[in-house]
């Protein structure tokens, strides 16, 4: 087990290691550098100032060289400067992160339980009214564009039923107290949640429906119910742990979809997440930035499949390596 | 030589009789599928999409980028699905952006199983070193976020129509990869495989004539479903108003109605619900095809 959680780990490494040298490359790629970004800033400079500033910072060097210095700079968090916020981009993406980790996780959360719930209970009776409608809302769940979605929620319940807010995250001016401020806040999540939610929701009660109606075929659920144990033992205690397995699996490597996901209903939502930052980087032309987000959204889901992969080993004890 | 017929019991037998035997499973998947309601539906349907898609602009010549109307014009008698921000007819938008939104999907469909389908019999065919290789790649293109990745790219390169389709292949080719690495690894175990490489066919021979179409069934219902996603994620990107501005497509039109939908719900509904029905018909499709490619799992 420690040596599978190494090895892991050490892989995980490996691929940060290799985003890093892509956005290199793909900052080279960019028109313009930082000297072109900051002149620009500063309202145009003599070219002599221009190589003055490039050998200064570097830029005339052969790009090997340049690379080792990036890749060190990156590994002590040092992701580069946004000119148009005037901030480091590694500041300016940890104080987007909180409200795109709070989407994100809590609709992933919401997916894989009730994606499992509505699976589950549409495979205890195949032939149902609900299994049918596990199968139609997967279907609609595959062909709806997230970010219409959004749309469409917005004009149902923020403009025909004004039940909530929609734009923001939070209300001006602010309630006074802390409690008060928490529950403006999940006022103006419902609404972005429930959207990137419900279309994983329907993913997820298609699989897990699909992998109960196996697992209930299997023999150790038939031993189980010879043995005399009444059905929803049966069901809460054979069946749905490795039924669900599936279900944890796909999350875990859906982790970067949900995140391209959030991008998208962050922005119909206008919420001050990752998303618009990279949105309103990209017209800017502002690569740092761009670059910064690519960067840690890469990062944070290497962690999460490692995190996943352990979780998986722990529920299922028969796989003894992941690769 | 008593019995030839089983491929299980000898090994030696004919390249045609696999290749008859998979004629009659194409047949009766065929048939499986005419007789699944839900799924020729959607094939039909998916044929007058395909029809307004190269015919459109001819019989609706109006011109998408012009305008007709009042801005802002609630659909009615002039306008049928009424006008956006700029008194263009959304109607006619919609049935102009048909023909760029498939060409796109289709595009950048087939490039993206191109990759996939290389990348992975490759990995799945030599296998040791080259997949272990190959697979680490997939591993990294797999946790670059696909949309955050292809916005990324559009922005360093340019929104060149054929930059939005490399981008748009580039990030999602994975998923067939691993599908197609599975495929080869379980049918190059097979006896016919190794009589092929016994009668000393080339690998290229192997790999494209005798694996690949045997791994096709599960390669198909992949490709269908990948068509839907393509179209979804095209929108996506056009939404952001990241791909060519002189192109109009389904996605662009609900994006440049952003600021404006509360006044004009009929901006966004409309083509929205162009782009819900095609990929539902495509959903439909693959369903059928799953149907009728593994009957036994019928239901699932």
């Amino acid at each position: 087990m420690m040596q599978a959680v190494i090895q892991r780990v050490f892989l995980g490494i490996v691929l940060i290691l290799g985003v890093i040298v892509l956005n290199f490359f793909l900052l080279q790629a960019a028109p313009g550098d930082v000297v072109d970004a900051m002149l620009a800033e500063a309202g145009g400079g003599d070219p002599e100032l221009a190589a003055r500033l490039r050998q200064s910072y570097g830029l005339d060097q052969p790009v090997y060289i340049q690379l080792i210095k990036y890749l060190g700079q990156v590994c002590i968090g040092d992701l580069g400067y946004s000119f148009y916020y005037d901030e480091p981009v590694a500041t300016l993406i940890l104080s987007h992160l909180p409200t795109t980790l709070m989407l994100t996780l809590s609709a992933l959360i919401l997916a894989v339980l009730f994606g499992t719930l509505f699976g589950v209970y549409a495979a205890i009776k195949p032939k149902g009214f609900f299994s049918n409608f596990v199968t139609v809302f997967s279907l609609f769940g595959y062909a709806t564009p997230v970010f219409w979605l959004g749309m469409i929620v917005l004009l149902v319940f923020a403009l025909y039923l004004p039940w909530f807010p929609a734009f923001g995250i939070r209300s001006i001016p602010e309630p006074d107290h802390p409690f008060d401020r928490a529950l403006d806040i999940i006022h103006h999540l419902v609404l972005p949640t429930f959207t990137l939610a419900v279309l994983f929701l329907a993913n997820y009660s298609r699989i897990s429906r699909a992998s109960m109606l196996d697992v209930l075929g299997a023999d150790y659920i038939r031993t189980a119910r010879t043995k005399g144990l009444s059905e929803p033992k049966v069901i809460l205690k054979h069946a749905l742990k490795n039924a669900s397995l599936p279900v944890v699996t796909l999350a875990g490597l859906q982790l970067a979809q949900v995140f391209s996901g959030a991008v998208l209903v962050e922005t119909v939502f206008s919420l001050p997440g990752v998303g618009p930052l990279l949105y309103e980087s990209i017209v800017r032309r502002d690569f740092p930035v761009i670059l910064g987000v690519l960067f840690g959204a890469a990062t944070t889901t290497i962690v999460a499949n490692i995190i996943t992969d352990l979780v998986y080993k722990w529920m299922d004890p028969r796989i003894q390596s992941i690769t | 030589m008593t019995d030839i017929k089983s491929k299980d019991q000898n090994p030696f037998f004919s390249l045609e009789e696999i290749d008859s035997e998979r004629e009659v499973k194409w047949r009766e998947t065929l048939r499986l599928f005419c007789a699944n309601r839900p799924a020729l539906f959607g094939f039909l349907f998916i044929i007058v999409f395909i029809f307004v898609g190269i015919f459109g602009s001819i019989l609706v010549p109006a011109d998408p980028f012009e305008m007709v109307a009042v801005p802002l014009t609630s659909p009615g008698v002039g306008t049928l699905f009424g006008s956006d921000y700029l008194g263009r007819d959304v109607f006619v938008g919609i049935v102009h952006g048909t023909k760029a939104t498939m060409i796109i999907a289709t595009t950048a469909t087939l490039v993206t199983v191109f990759i996939g389908i290389t990348v992975g019999a490759l990995a799945g065919y030599y296998g040791g070193i080259i997949d272990n290789i190959l697979m680490r790649i997939t591993e990294f293109f797999q946790v670059l976020p696909p949309l955050v990745f292809a916005m990324v790219i559009v922005a360093v390169f340019s929104s060149d129509i054929l930059v939005v389709i490399l981008a748009i292949a580039v990030t999602t080719w994975t998923t067939e990869a691993r599908l197609t690495r599975a495929e080869f690894l379980k049918i190059k175990e097979q006896d016919y495989v190794t009589a092929s490489r016994a009668i000393g066919d080339r690998d290229r021979r192997i790999i494209a004539r005798i694996i690949l179409p045997n791994a096709m069934p599960p390669i198909i219902i992949a490709i269908t479903l990948r068509v839907g996603i393509t179209i979804i994620y095209e929108a996506a990107l056009s939404f952001l108003g990241l791909t060519d501005p002189d192109i109009i497509t389904w996605g662009k039109m609900i994006g440049q109605s952003r600021d404006y939908f509360f006044d004009a719900w009929w901006t966004v509904t409309f083509p929205g619900v162009a782009i819900l029905l095609i990929v539902l018909c495509i959903a439909l499709i693959g369903d059928g095809l799953n149907d009728a490619l593994n009957p036994k799992l019928r239901g699932r």
